[in-house]
């Protein structure tokens, strides 16, 4: 069963009208097929419209849809001999932040991300990917093992933001996004990071400082959640929209900024319509990517990241 | 005696007369005692009789550091100015001018050079007093002026943060500056240079989770509070009432997050014996006392 957002209304009736002629045609009594292949045109068209003219606030919906392509898909579908491994080594394993080693197109590669989960059970299980100090210490010591044995290291960003509890706050949240900030920039490998969904501030830079970025066309990234900076900038949430339109948060706006250095193509009404092409479209990004830094010596690309992040916000 | 003050009764010349400052007495926000701005000035900002921490503006923490209060600023590059194009209530190009105004300082960080106890070091200071000493691309690149510098003059570089987080209407640029000072922070430990972090009140979000909690040695001051996500935040998510002293100063120490909870008459002396030590420079010969 699919789940239409709001603004997707128009196109929602448009479906369930063609579903409705659809069962009519299946009892035979009629012959509508012209007339179902061109509403199936109209329905199509009104999709594509409507999604090549999202807002950032309905990007927003449509990058945290439950249906989206979530860090498992992508893993099932790019990454074969996937190992994952637990733990930071120091407190906990955090199941909020899924990473291990794997194959992509038969390299051997690291592999990070935030799994949010898909069901009652498996979000519970995630913490709707928001994790704690233990997940960035266990992403910080994966990618240092990473660099150890030479490995490039993907990293997938679907996350609302770091966990903010009481317990996590114990246990140093800081110090810990800040130590995996820093193993991205120490990492001898290169690295590419795409947002598939949500990246949540700190919480997803601290895993998503790399050599590319890369994100879905309907994915956002914001320096904070637009609820949390509505409530920062004006102590209203409710405002959220107005803060998604002002802070450039869609990956169409920080391309242009040169904060991220792609976008991936989304299918015809986001990912969640088709997850299979998503996940294809990713993993051909990823390899570009990757491609484009192959034989880079390990201080070429960290000198090449670091220079990347300085030439941020300075005048050319 | 001028023609006003013989044409003025007194008790309205009394209006007129606007050369003092207005805050001449401040109260403290724990025991909301009155003190004098001139004593609490000469007291470096603590409450004499409280002992509360208040802000301090950067130039007062810069002349309370330095030998001889002498210090250079050191330039920063100037950045792209308001690439989204923010507005709301008010453009951020105002809301920037109006805090330029306000404070003097052209934005939240100012990056000095000078001698602690005659040795050469960098000191930057983050002031609350400047949009919440949200850190921008603006004092970003400050922060990171001074850690350049300080690699260039090997010397050890201080820092004193003091944020209430993102620069909000910077967007994702300031989101960027967690790695781009982390990329200076990893120039300063290449050069092998010590980099001790004072963290004063209040020290929250991205600037926590970058540079602030990066140092070779965490300094905090009393009381100041410390965290990522800030208390409000969390009570949204946990829903309950924290605990007293949570993200305190204190409880930061208690959770091996900083090394030491120092008085802020203690802090020259303080960060002056940490870098002679870090540095192996000589101590300092003692006076006769």
């Amino acid at each position: 069963m699919r789940s239409y957002l709001d603004f997707e209304k128009p196109v929602a009736e448009l479906e369930a009208k063609l579903e409705e002629l659809r069962a009519v045609a299946a009892r035979g009594d009629v012959s509508i097929t012209e007339e179902i292949a061109k509403l199936q045109t109209k329905a199509e068209k009104a999709l594509v419209d409507l999604y090549a003219g999202l807002t950032p606030w309905q990007k927003t919906q449509v990058a945290r849809h439950p249906q989206r392509p979530h860090f498992v898909d992508y893993v099932t579908g790019l990454i074969e001999d996937f190992t994952p491994l637990a733990g930071d080594r120091k407190f906990a394993q955090d199941e909020a932040i899924v990473g291990g080693f794997g194959r992509f197109r038969g390299q051997s590669v690291c592999v990070i991300g935030q799994e949010k989960g898909s069901d009652t059970q498996t979000r519970i299980k995630h913490n709707f990917g928001m994790a704690r100090p233990e997940g960035y210490r266990k992403a910080a010591r994966l990618m240092e093992l990473a660099d150890h044995f030479g490995l490039p290291v993907l990293s997938l960003v679907d996350t609302a933001g770091a966990y903010p509890g009481v317990d996590a706050e114990e246990r140093g949240q800081a110090e810990a996004i800040a130590r995996s900030t820093e193993a991205c920039l120490a990492l001898g490998a290169p690295n590419v990071s795409l947002v598939i969904g949500e990246g949540g501030s700190g919480g997803a830079v601290a895993i998503a400082t790399a050599n590319r970025v890369l994100m879905l066309e309907h994915a956002i990234y914001t320096v904070a959640s637009p609820e949390a900076a509505a409530s920062i900038l004006w102590r209203d949430a409710s405002r959220a929209e107005d803060a998604a339109m002002n802070m450039k948060i869609t990956a169409q706006d920080l391309l242009k900024f040169g904060i991220i250095d792609a976008v991936v193509p989304e299918p015809a009404g986001g990912a969640h319509r088709d997850p299979e092409a998503t996940v294809a479209a990713a993993g051909a990004a990823i390899a570009t990517a990757l491609g484009e830094m192959a034989g880079l010596s390990p201080d070429e690309a960290r000198a090449a990241r670091a220079e990347k992040f300085l030439a941020m916000g300075r005048k050319r | 005696m001028n023609w006003i003050s013989n044409v003025v009764p007194p008790k309205i010349r009394s209006f007129l007369r606007r050369d003092t400052p207005e805050n001449l007495w401040v109260k403290c926000p724990e025991s909301g005692q009155l003190v004098f701005h001139k004593d609490l000035e000469a007291n470096l900002f603590v409450v004499p009789g409280s002992g509360y921490h208040m802000n301090m503006s950067a130039k007062s923490r810069l002349d309370s550091m330095f030998d001889g209060a002498a210090w250079q600023e050191i330039a920063a590059p100037e950045p792209l100015l308001d690439p989204l194009k923010f507005r709301d209530e008010k453009k951020y190009v105002d809301k920037l001018k109006d805090a330029r105004a306000k404070t003097g300082q052209t934005d939240a960080v100012k990056a000095a050079a000078g001698k602690l106890e005659g040795q050469d070091v960098v000191i930057a200071v983050q002031d609350f007093g400047f949009i919440g000493g949200s850190l921008g691309m603006a004092a970003g690149e400050a922060v990171i002026a001074g850690m350049e510098a300080a690699v260039e003059r090997r010397t050890p570089f201080v820092l004193f943060a003091a944020s209430g987080g993102a620069r909000m209407q910077e967007g994702m640029f300031s989101l960027m500056q967690m790695p781009r000072t982390t990329v200076a922070v990893r120039r300063l430990r290449a050069a092998k240079l010590p980099y001790i972090v004072v963290l004063t009140h209040p020290t929250t979000g991205g600037v926590t989770a970058s540079y602030a909690m990066l140092g070779d040695v965490h300094i905090a001051e009393p009381g100041a509070l410390i965290c990522f996500a800030g208390p409000r935040v969390i009570e949204q998510t946990v829903r309950e009432k924290l605990p007293d002293g949570f993200q305190r100063a204190d409880f930061l120490r208690a959770h091996g997050m900083v090394d030491m909870v120092v008085d802020r008459h203690e802090m020259r002396p303080t960060i002056a014996r940490l870098c002679r030590l870090l540095t192996k420079a000589p101590q300092p010969a003692r006076d006769a006392a």
